[in-house]
């Protein structure tokens, strides 16, 4: 997969996951196309489209798209199944997901695809051990900042 | 001061709340501000929140550049909420174009050796996302490490990883080629995959790789097998179908060592005829595995049976209400249609059915396989399907008309059908063909004479009721031309009895003429037809004569042109008349060089004004150069002249659209040496009007003595037409001194063969000297 793309109907990014080496300027061109071409399908049209050399996956959930952009020899259905998989894991952990949440967490949003894919090919097919890794990785968080805070807050009243 | 910093949730609601574009901006730009603010005092309690914060920016699409050393520091830190929001922020702020993101190298080598597995777990997906050249090479040893460690969260990871380094340096290979064989006994499937991603890449890399990793295929064999057969399992399973993603990865892998190697696809053979039909198909899933195992069917060595089994899925496919699985299918169907063309053939009503699709990503694949799928034997239904798909498909119009037109050529089974077809063609999507489907219509038709009556009918009828169609009221026009007489005639048993009156006719001429819907070129069609029917009408020429000369005013140069010379031929040349407008000769030749004789044939048409009227001052002196050469010419072997009338290249004065033939360079000759003096021809035909021969005579003189009173004169056979230009001189200086060029333009539309005889006189070495002698090897291409 070369790269992947979250936007909603009314055409925002959600995120953006890109796989393959492009200049910013670039990246925004390719969104726009992309963004602009798939809001521009009907409802009742397929999935894919060939879009320069590669061949665009896309499918709508609730007020969202998502966009993978993958190569000649890739399979499209799978792709599908890919999207579908990580729709279920925002779900499973956002526990019904819905835009908001990836707007207000989109750095969750990524924690959790990260979990999934790895440099654009799958690292990760079962959902428990996906939901696992970001679990384990909060803990992690949660545990540090706790421990910092105590730090910083002994630290504080040393000062004084 | 102190400036509470502002928490990213709450970023993100004012900037929601934002109501117009400018408001956004306004926001944004204040918090960029804070956010530049508080890097530059280096506050570190903060910095994960201000990048973060600043990542949100950047999606909307505000520059965040200057969070990029943020990113550095943060992946420094010891804390992990930093490390996460660093990794984060680098791969989507930095890449391998900027020079920043080698400076967390070190920073990923010491993540990658610290034993923590989320930090490790973060380093090798920031790697693996932006990991330039440079940053393999440097951290490949440690990857290589981690392929060995136990925890599987790590490993699958490295393995990607690994991936991703030799797709930026192949030389990798050699250091992830040797774990591989130990990492396919894993049991864990996010290893399994990753190790067999891994294999693929290197297969695909390497022909020494494929070579090695075809021992495995029976390894595979058997991971796929016991993947297919032990069925349910609630952690990999989606709908029944047993972790497809692995599935569909191990098909990929032994399509591509399968490939061109009998022995691997014999071992494959049964397995994937077990897969073929076992999937269950009821959901995407199932299709997507079913899919890509069609596609491995196809790619490798497999048995006959297997492949008909594997084309059948994909006719199955055509039939599934997911839209999606009818595309694929189609695609799929689309490459095979070469190489498995009979068993594609069977599914031949379900394809034309998906024309049908409301989808034009979907027809347009359906109408490329359909045309593929034409034969001699299927022509006449499949052509019929595809004309009414003609009518219904507006964006597809161009590419099925000519679809059609080109099946029609290569299988018509008659002429009679094949001149309906085009007909059709032409009247449902006339605008949407290409130019050359006039000048092969016209050409099919003047070729079956037998049909004449019957063409001439028709279109005359087609375009009495629609003058809009240009390449229809062209054909029709050209057509009514030619065979007038025949439409008049009226004795035509094949369609209904048609009684057309010569007034008519020529009212309809006339209309396609003035309608502001004629292009240039289809009133000249109409004008020659006008013309040609001067010829064939029994009545009086008066009504015609009369468009002709209103014609003669036209604004259109070429259209006023033609009038012209029409007008020239009633007024000067009536006598001629007749043999010029007879009919178009059968054209047996077709494409190109057809093109090319029409072209010819309207440059001659063009030029033959000039021609009787003698320019030259020399002219007279030519004739008995003439006499010389007519003597001669019986013993030349002329080809038969295609037309039959002296003038008859005005009979071709017909707009067919021309491809320039590409023109050859010829070679310069030296036709006349003595005592110092040259004479050289060199030859051009100008591409656009392929009838004319310049020749440029160059004398020089490299004697010592000065050429004087230098005359070249010249003479063709009399089916060409010659012109001298007045020469550049009539001295050529001693010891080459500056040379005389002359050109000649020598027209001769029939190709025939050139012949030239030269008279020179000069004066060299006060000597008066007299030269005549025929050139005898000239150059073919100058007239061929």
């Amino acid at each position: 997969m070369q790269f992947m793309l979250l936007f909603s109907r009314q055409g925002k990014l959600r995120l953006q996951k890109w796989y393959v080496p492009l200049s910013d300027k670039e990246k925004k061109k390719i969104t726009r196309e992309l963004v602009q071409t798939v809001l521009a399908r009907k409802p009742k049209m397929c999935s894919f489209l060939e879009w320069r050399d590669l061949k665009i996956v896309y499918k709508r959930y609730a007020s969202l798209y998502f966009c993978c952009a993958i190569e000649d020899q890739d399979n499209e259905l799978i792709t599908l199944e890919i999207i579908h998989r990580y729709v279920e894991l925002l779900d499973k952990y956002f526990g019904s997901v819905c835009e908001l949440d990836i707007i207000f967490n989109f750095e969750k949003a990524y924690f959790i695809l990260d979990e999934f894919l790895l440099g654009g090919e799958v690292q990760e097919t079962s959902k428990k051990n996906v939901l696992k890794a970001i679990e384990q990785a909060d803990l992690l968080q949660e545990k540090t900042e706790t421990m910092y805070h105590s730090k910083s807050f002994i630290g504080f009243k040393k000062a004084y | 001061m102190v400036v509470t910093s502002l928490k990213l949730q709450d970023l993100i609601e004012e900037i929601r709340g934002a109501k117009t574009q400018a408001q956004e901006r306004e926001v944004i730009q204040k918090e960029c501000a804070h956010i530049r603010a508080s890097f530059r005092d280096g506050d570190p309690v903060h910095r994960h929140r201000q990048l973060a914060k600043l990542l949100y920016v950047h999606m909307l699409g505000y520059p965040a550049h200057f969070g990029q050393m943020e990113c550095l520091k943060l992946i420094a830190s010891s804390r992990f909420t930093d490390k996460r929001v660093g990794y984060l922020g680098a791969m989507l702020l930095l890449d391998e174009r900027h020079d920043a993101h080698l400076l967390i190298t070190n920073s990923i080598k010491n993540d990658l050796s610290q034993g923590i597995q989320p930090v490790q777990g973060l380093a090798l997906c920031t790697l693996s996302t932006i990991g330039s050249a440079e940053m393999c090479r440097d951290l490949a040893p440690e990857v290589e490490k981690l392929l060995l460690q136990p925890s599987s969260y790590v490993r699958k990871k490295a393995i990607l990883t690994a991936v991703h380094m030799i797709r930026k340096v192949p030389e990798l290979s050699s250091v992830f080629l040797p774990p591989c064989a130990k990492l396919l006994h894993e049991r864990h499937h996010g290893i399994l995959l990753g190790t067999i991603t891994l294999i693929t890449e290197l297969c695909e890399r390497s022909p020494a790789a494929l070579r090695h990793f075809q021992k495995v295929v029976p390894q595979l064999v058997q991971i796929l097998r016991t993947l297919v057969t032990t069925g349910y399992s609630t952690e990999h399973s989606i709908s029944g179908v047993s972790d497809p993603f692995l599935q569909v990865q191990i098909l990929r892998l032994l399509r591509i060592l399968g490939r061109n190697h009998e022995e691997s696809s014999e071992t494959m053979n049964d397995l994937l005829a077990q897969v073929a039909t076992n999937t269950d198909t009821s959901r995407n899933a199932g299709n997507a595995v079913l899919f890509e195992t069609v596609l491995t069917i196809m790619d490798i060595r497999s048995a006959a049976g297997l492949r008909v089994l594997a084309v059948n899925i994909l006719g199955r496919f055509l039939l599934n209400s997911d839209r999606n699985i009818r595309y694929v299918a189609l695609t799929s169907l689309l490459r095979l249609v070469q190489s498995d063309h009979s068993a594609v053939q069977r599914h031949r009503p379900t394809v034309v059915e998906c024309l049908q699709e409301t989808d034009a990503s979907l027809s347009r694949r359906a109408l490329e396989l359909s045309l593929a799928l034409v034969n001699s034997s299927n022509v006449r239904a499949m052509i019929q399907e595809l004309q009414a798909f003609l009518e219904s498909c507006p964006p597809l119009r161009a590419d099925c008309a000519s679809g059609i037109l080109l099946a029609a050529e290569r299988f018509a089974p008659t002429k009679r059908w094949h001149i309906d077809t085009i007909l059709h063609v032409l009247t449902t999507a006339g605008t949407h063909v290409r130019d050359d489907a006039v000048a092969n219509l016209t050409q099919l038709i003047g070729g079956a004479q037998e049909l004449h009556a019957y063409s001439v009918r028709r279109l005359y009828n087609v375009l009495a009721e629609d003058i809009s169609q240009q390449p229809l009221v062209q054909v029709a026009a050209w057509c009514i031309g030619e065979y007038g007489d025949l439409l008049l005639a009226g004795n035509c048993e094949e369609i209904e009895p048609l009684q057309v009156d010569e007034e008519e006719v020529l009212a309809l001429l006339e209309k396609v003429l003035q309608s502001h819907m004629s292009l240039p070129a289809t009133r000249g069609y109409a004008l020659t037809a006008l013309m040609k029917l001067s010829t064939r009408l029994c009545g009086d020429n008066n009504r015609i004569r009369q468009v002709v000369s209103i014609y003669g005013s036209c604004l259109d140069v070429e259209l006023q042109q033609r009038a012209v010379e029409y007008d020239t031929l009633f007024r000067k040349y009536d006598h001629m008349r007749a043999a010029i407008l007879e009919k178009m000769p059968l054209v047996e030749r077709d494409g190109p060089q057809a093109d090319e004789e029409a072209k010819e044939s309207k440059e001659a048409a063009q030029l033959s004004e000039a021609a009787p009227v003698p320019t030259e001052p020399q002219a007279s002196q030519l004739l008995d150069l003439l006499d010389l050469l007519d003597g001669a010419s019986g013993d030349v072997q002329h080809p038969p002249p295609l037309d039959p009338a002296p003038g008859g290249a005005l009979v071709h004065l017909l707009d067919l659209p021309c491809v320039p033939p590409p023109p050859a360079p010829i070679p310069d000759l030296k036709v006349f040496e003595r005592e110092g003096v040259q004479l050289n021809l060199s030859f051009i035909r100008p591409h656009e009007n392929p009838a004319l021969l310049l020749i440029t005579v160059t004398a020089t003189n490299f004697s010592e003595g000065d050429v004087t009173h230098f005359i070249c004169q010249a003479a063709v056979p009399k089916s060409l037409q010659l012109q001298l230009q007045a020469p550049s001189g009539n001295t050529v200086p001693a010891r080459g001194g500056l040379p005389i060029t002359q050109l000649f333009r020598i027209l001769n539309p029939n190709k025939a063969p050139l012949r030239l005889k030269l008279r020179l006189t000069y004066n060299h070495f006060h000597q008066s000297v007299q030269e005549i002698f025929e050139v005898n090897n000239l150059p073919v291409e100058s007239w061929q």
